[in-house]
C-alpha cells in the first residue's frame, strides 16, 4: 500500500480471559478450565491496544474495529471495547483453542477487510503464547512487532519502541503493520456513561469461522506442585540464610 | 533428520539461554536419534563457537556476513528457514527472547510447522509429540500435542538448564547473505544498559519494591546483586513511579523470570508480581511485614527490616567468598 486512506482503519484484536487474580483450577479430569466464579475481562495487554487505538482517533481520523475469535461468552468484552470508544465489533464464532487456528481466523478476516494498523496485546494473559501477532504477520506478509511500548505514526511511517532484554530498541516501518502492545503505549481507559450508552447502537457482527487447520491439541492441564512451606530465619541470624542457600538449596 | 537451534548473541558471547537450548535439543536427539545443528550470526570468537560442543552441538553453522548487521526479525527468519531446508531439519528450537519468539513464529509459517512457546520441560515423544507449556503466568501447565510433522519450540529459562554432553562440534562457515527483499523495518537505535546481567539470563535475581522507600536506596540492592552475580529487578509500582526503568520490572506485565534463586526485598507479593517469578527454583522473601502475602510463596523468609538485613547479608556473602 502506497498511501493510507484518509481515514485510518485500525483493527484491535482482543482476548476474553480470566481476571488476573482468578484462582486457577481444572475439571473433567484436568482437561477443562474451571470457570465457576471466575470473572472474565479483556486481556490486560489488549486494554493497552484499545486505549492506543482510541487515542489515535482523537489525533487522526480513524475507524476502530475490535475483533475477538471466540464464542458468545466473549460478547461482554467486545461491548466493553465499544464502550471504551471502538466503532464496531466483530466476533468470529469459533473456539480459540489452537494458536495457529486463531491466527488464521484473524488473517482471513483481514484479507477480506484490510486495515492500515492492527493492534493486539503482547500476549494473552491465559495461554501466554505471545506469537499470534507474528503468526498473523507471517500469514499476511506484513511486518509484526512486539512488545511495543511506544508507537507514533506520521503519514505511512511508523516509529516504534520495542522492549528487548535489558533495554529498548527503536524501529521504523511502514503501514500496514501489526503491533503487540504493552505498557506504557497508552493509559488504560474506563468506559464513561456516554460510551456505555452509545455502545448499544454500534455495529456488532458475528461471523462464521473460516476453514482452517489446527496444528496442536490440548491434552490436559496440571497445577504446579505446592511449595513445601517456608522456613523462617531470625533477622539477627543472616548467616543461617546464607548457609541454607549454599548447603541446603545449593543456589549460591 | 536434524534439529536447528538458533543461538543468540549477547555482546561477543553466545547467550547462556541459547546454550540451554542446545542442551534441550541434545536431550531430544538422544530419544529421536537426530543431530543438533546450531546457527549463530555475527562476529564470535572461535572459543564461543567450540563451547557449543560442550552442551551437545554436533554442527555449528556460523553466519558471519556483514549483510546481517542490524538485521531485523524477518531477515533472520528467512535465513534460518533456508538453513532448515538445506539441513532437512524438522525441528527448530530456540530460547525464548524478544528476538527469537517472533523469528520462531515466522519460521512456523514458512515451514507449515506446529509451534509452542513458553515450553517448560522436555517433550514427551512417543506416538505423539507432547510439550509442556507454562500458562496462566506460571499458575498452571498445559500439555500440548504438536500435530504437524515439523515443529518449532521456544523454551523457557531452566526448561532443562545447562546439561553437558561433550561433542566434537564441527564448525562450518556459511556464505549465506541477508536477503534485502525481507527487510521490512529499520532498527534506528537501541538503549541498553551495558555490562549488567540480563534478567532472563541471570541465575540469581535480586528484586526490590516499595519497601525500599526511594530510588536512592537501590545502592544496597545493586551491591547485593553484585556480590551474587545477580540481575536486579523491581516490582511494578517501583517502575510505574520511575524509581527504576521498565525493563527491570518483574511480574505478569513485565519480565517473567525463572532463575535458580529469586530474592524479593520489600515486595509484598501482589498476585501479578508472583505470576512473574513463580517459576523460580528457590524464593527468598525479606519483608518487615510478617503478613506480606509473598511469604506464602517463598522457600525461605526473614521478617525484618531490609535496611538492617540486606547490609548484613552482603557482609556474610563477602566473608564466605
Amino acid at each position: 500500500m502506497d498511501k493510507i486512506s484518509t481515514c485510518m482503519k485500525i483493527l484491535v484484536c482482543i482476548t476474553h480471559v480470566p481476571d488476573t487474580t482468578s484462582k486457577i483450577a481444572f475439571i473433567d479430569n484436568n482437561t477443562k478450565f474451571d470457570s465457576t466464579n471466575v470473572q472474565y475481562i479483556i486481556g490486560p495487554y489488549e486494554d493497552y491496544a484499545i486505549s492506543k487505538a482510541v487515542d489515535m482517533k482523537s489525533s487522526n481520523s480513524a475507524h476502530v474495529t475490535v475483533l475477538n475469535v471466540g464464542r458468545s461468552e466473549a460478547d461482554p468484552s467486545l461491548r466493553r471495547a465499544l464502550a471504551l470508544g471502538a466503532d464496531e465489533a466483530v466476533r468470529i464464532d469459533a473456539d480459540p483453542d489452537d494458536t495457529f487456528y486463531v491466527a488464521s481466523q484473524i488473517a482471513n478476516h483481514v484479507k477480506e477487510t484490510p486495515y492500515d494498523l492492527i493492534l493486539m496485546g503482547r500476549e494473552s494473559s491465559d495461554f501466554n503464547g505471545g506469537i499470534v501477532h507474528s503468526l498473523v504477520g507471517g500469514l499476511l506478509g506484513i511486518p509484526a512487532f512486539s512488545p511495543v511500548m511506544q508507537l507514533n505514526i506520521s503519514d505511512v511511517k511508523v516509529e516504534m519502541t520495542r522492549e528487548i532484554e535489558g533495554g529498548k530498541e527503536y524501529l521504523e516501518a511502514n503501514l500496514p503493520l501489526i503491533a503487540g502492545c504493552q505498557e506504557p503505549i497508552a493509559e488504560w481507559k474506563i468506559p464513561n456513561m456516554r460510551g456505555i450508552m452509545t455502545a448499544r447502537t454500534k455495529p456488532f457482527q458475528v461471523v462464521e469461522a473460516y476453514e482452517s487447520e489446527s496444528r496442536s491439541i490440548n491434552k490436559s492441564f496440571e497445577l504446579p506442585a505446592e511449595k513445601e512451606g517456608i522456613q523462617l530465619i531470625d533477622p539477627n541470624d543472616v548467616e543461617k540464610l546464607h548457609d541454607l542457600l549454599r548447603n541446603e538449596a545449593k543456589v549460591i | 533428520m536434524s534439529t536447528i537451534v538458533f543461538l543468540e548473541k549477547e555482546g561477543s558471547n553466545i547467550r547462556k539461554t541459547s546454550l540451554e537450548a542446545i542442551s534441550y535439543a541434545c536431550e531430544i536427539s538422544k530419544i529421536a536419534n537426530t543431530s543438533v545443528t546450531g546457527v549463530a550470526f555475527g562476529d564470535l570468537e572461535s572459543s564461543q563457537l567450540t563451547k557449543t560442543g560442550i552442551y551437545g552441538c554436533d554442527k555449528l553453522i556460523h553466519v558471519n556476513e556483514p549483510s546481517f548487521n542490524q538485521a531485523v526479525i524477518n531477515v533472520y527468519a528467512h535465513a534460518l528457514n533456508q538453513i532448515m531446508i538445506d539441513e532437512a531439519a524438522d525441528l527448530f528450537i530456540t530460547a525464548q527472547s524478544a528476538l527469537a519468539d517472533p523469528i520462531a513464529a515466522k519460521i512456523a509459517i514458512l515451514q507449515k510447522a506446529s509451534i509452542a512457546t513458553n515450553v517448560s520441560e522436555l517433550p514427551n515423544i512417543g506416538s505423539k509429540f507432547i510439550v509442556r507449556r507454562s500458562i496462566y503466568s506460571g499458575k498452571a501447565f498445559e500439555d500440548l500435542v504438536l500435530t504437524s510433522p515439523k515443529k518449532v519450540i521456544s523454551i523457557k529459562r531452566n526448561a532443562v538448564g545447562l546439561i553437558e554432553n561433550q561433542k566434537d562440534v564441527n564448525i562450518e562457515n556459511s556464505e549465506l547473505k541477508a536477503n534485502p527483499d525481507m527487510v521490512d523495518a529499520v532498527i534506528t537505535g537501541s538503549d541498553k544498559s551495558s555490562g549488567k546481567v540480563l534478567l532472563p539470563e541471570a541465575d540469581i535475581v535480586v528484586s526490590a519494591g516499595r519497601g525500599l522507600k526511594g530510588p536512592e536506596n537501590w545502592e544496597m540492592i545493586e551491591k547485593l546483586a553484585n556480590e551474587l552475580g545477580a540481575a536486579v529487578g523491581c516490582s511494578k509500582p517501583v517502575s510505574d513511579v520511575g524509581w527504576r526503568p521498565h525493563h527491570e520490572h518483574v511480574g505478569q506485565t513485565g519480565i517473567k523470570v525463572a532463575p535458580n534463586l529469586y530474592i524479593a526485598i520489600g515486595i509484598s507479593g501482589a498476585i501479578q508480581h508472583i505470576a512473574g517469578v513463580s517459576s523460580s527454583k528457590v524464593i527468598v522473601v525479606i519483608n518487615n511485614d510478617s503478613e506480606a502475602p509473598f511469604f506464602k510463596n517463598a522457600d525461605y523468609g526473614i521478617v525484618g527490616d531490609a535496611f538492617e538485613v540486606v547490609p548484613k547479608l552482603i557482609d556474610v556473602i563477602r566473608e564466605n567468598k
